[in-house]
């Protein structure tokens, strides 16, 4: 039986997230799990994530995650979503500075503030709502989504210093950050797939389906 | 720019049902949240909105389970506010499936509290409910207040400077409601959204007063408002979601289609 396994490192909302699979999913065998073994085990793993940068780091570290993800890293297709995208990273520049897993070569930084522009021209940080979605090159992870379709973002760091060959897909606010990253068989998103409604839901079947190597 | 503008129907519930009255043709169980929250989410909706107003806590757990219900078959973002007082209470509530909570009384009992759940939960999880009213008289320049209570009791707190201390304390955005306004369905009040939405860096969701989808392009274009929240519109069926976002991008609003 197919099994996905969405890492529990105690933080945020895991809920959703499960069912978007299991939706997307019915036959497989959907796990909410922090045991390394499970997680190893499982045929596709989320690293899903709310929060801010420093509690996420501490509690993946502090769960022993960290070296089960690195492991899961090298061995089958990982899907990092939002603060899961972000931990893949070197490092973010949120909470003073986190150190992050190192998986992914970049970093997270934060959206600069408008000084140019009035508050009133609406460039809020977070930077929260639905924002279209360009992707650069044809990838299985964007099979059957349309080009500029929508997704839910919340959030105020973004990846950056991201070699241009990792970046499969950019978001614009105001200007093109990357949105979507593949690393061999890992991918991260900066959006909510599990809240992106169908886009969303294409996403994760997507994922579900794909063998980490195309 | 690609962010589009966000369209927030708000569903207020009392032990685990929806008070207000919902006429659509196809809704078998009107006071049922989770029928309801099914078709605006099949109309469109951005984001989905759920107001306590369970009078006692006995029946918190009510809406966590409503809430619960409605995360596994609807995949947008969901709200929760009334009545969130302890990081337990957001905790609970982000379990079950809500994205966001809103904060009202309780921020302004203890405004600590909101720096203790942004560090706990993140900036992008806590909203902070103002109602505000009008305190100026006619002539001078306009003042507004922070209200509790349902709009009767004052607190003397400047609604402006009151944003300001949120977002500073964490608040990842502010759903402000006009007591002047609500129920009115004469439109939001555009200077006191447009106020707020300037003073402030988070996205502000304007409140109270929508009774036609005029005034929901007017609380974007002359409120400056991130979002526009409405709940009898939509609940008599007197506009559909999809409708209410044709219009807006009829007025070159951009919105998800």
């Amino acid at each position: 039986m197919h099994t996905a396994a969405v890492i529990d490192y105690g933080m945020g909302n895991l809920h959703s997230i499960s069912k978007a699979l299991k939706t997307v999913s019915p036959n497989a065998n959907v796990i909410v799990s922090a045991d390394k073994k499970t997680i190893l085990s499982a045929d596709h793993v989320v690293l899903p994530g709310v929060g801010a940068m420093r509690d996420c780091m501490a509690a993946i570290r502090d769960t022993g995650l960290d070296e089960t993800i690195k492991q899961v890293a090298k061995s089958k297709p990982l899907l990092g979503i939002c603060i899961g995208m972000q931990a893949l990273l070197d490092h973010s520049e949120e909470n003073g500075g986190t150190d992050c897993l190192g998986i992914i070569p970049g970093n997270a930084i934060k959206f600069p503030r408008n000084t140019t522009r009035n508050l009133s021209d609406n460039l809020k940080i977070p930077h929260m709502g639905w924002n279209k979605v360009n992707h650069l090159y044809s990838s299985p992870l964007f099979d059957e989504i349309p080009q500029d379709g929508r997704f839910y973002f919340s959030h105020s760091y973004f990846s950056s210093n991201v070699g241009s060959e990792h970046i499969i897909a950019t978001s614009e606010y105001p200007n093109p950050f990357p949105c979507a990253l593949k690393w061999g068989n890992v991918v991260a998103v900066q959006f909510h797939p599990e809240k992106s409604q169908h886009a969303g839901l294409q996403l994760l079947k997507n994922f579900l389906n794909w063998d980490g190597k195309s | 720019m690609g962010l589009a503008k966000r369209i927030i129907p708000c569903l207020d519930v009392k032990d685990g049902r929806v008070v207000k009255g919902v006429k659509f043709v196809d809704i078998c169980d009107a006071g049922d949240p989770v029928e309801i929250a099914r078709r605006y989410d099949k109309e469109g909706a951005d984001e989905i909105a759920f107001l306590d107003i369970t009078a006692t806590s006995d029946n918190r757990d009510t809406l966590a389970h409503v809430v619960e219900q409605v995360a596994s078959e609807v995949f947008i973002p969901l709200t929760v506010g009334g009545g969130i007082r302890t990081l337990e209470d957001i905790g609970r509530m982000l379990k079950a499936g809500a994205d966001k909570v809103g904060i009202n009384s309780a921020a302004i009992f203890n405004p600590e509290f909101i720096k203790e759940a942004a560090e706990r939960f993140g900036s992008q999880c806590i909203v902070v409910a103002i109602d505000a009213k009008c305190v100026s008289e006619d002539g001078q320049t306009k003042r507004w207040e922070i209200f509790t209570h349902g709009g009767r009791k004052e607190t003397g707190i400047d609604a402006i400077k009151w944003a300001i201390k949120m977002v500073a304390y964490g608040a990842g955005e502010i759903l402000l409601t006009s007591m002047d306004r609500d129920g009115t369905k004469i439109g939001f009040d555009l200077e006191l959204t447009r106020a707020i939405s300037e003073a402030v860096e988070v996205p502000v969701i304007a409140s109270g007063g929508v009774g036609t989808l005029d005034h929901l392009v007017e609380g974007i274009t002359k409120g400056k408002a991130d979002a526009v929240l409405a709940a009898s519109i939509f609940h008599f069926a007197e506009f559909t979601i999809g409708e209410a976002k044709q219009h807006m991008q009829n007025n070159g609003i951009e919105v998800r289609l």
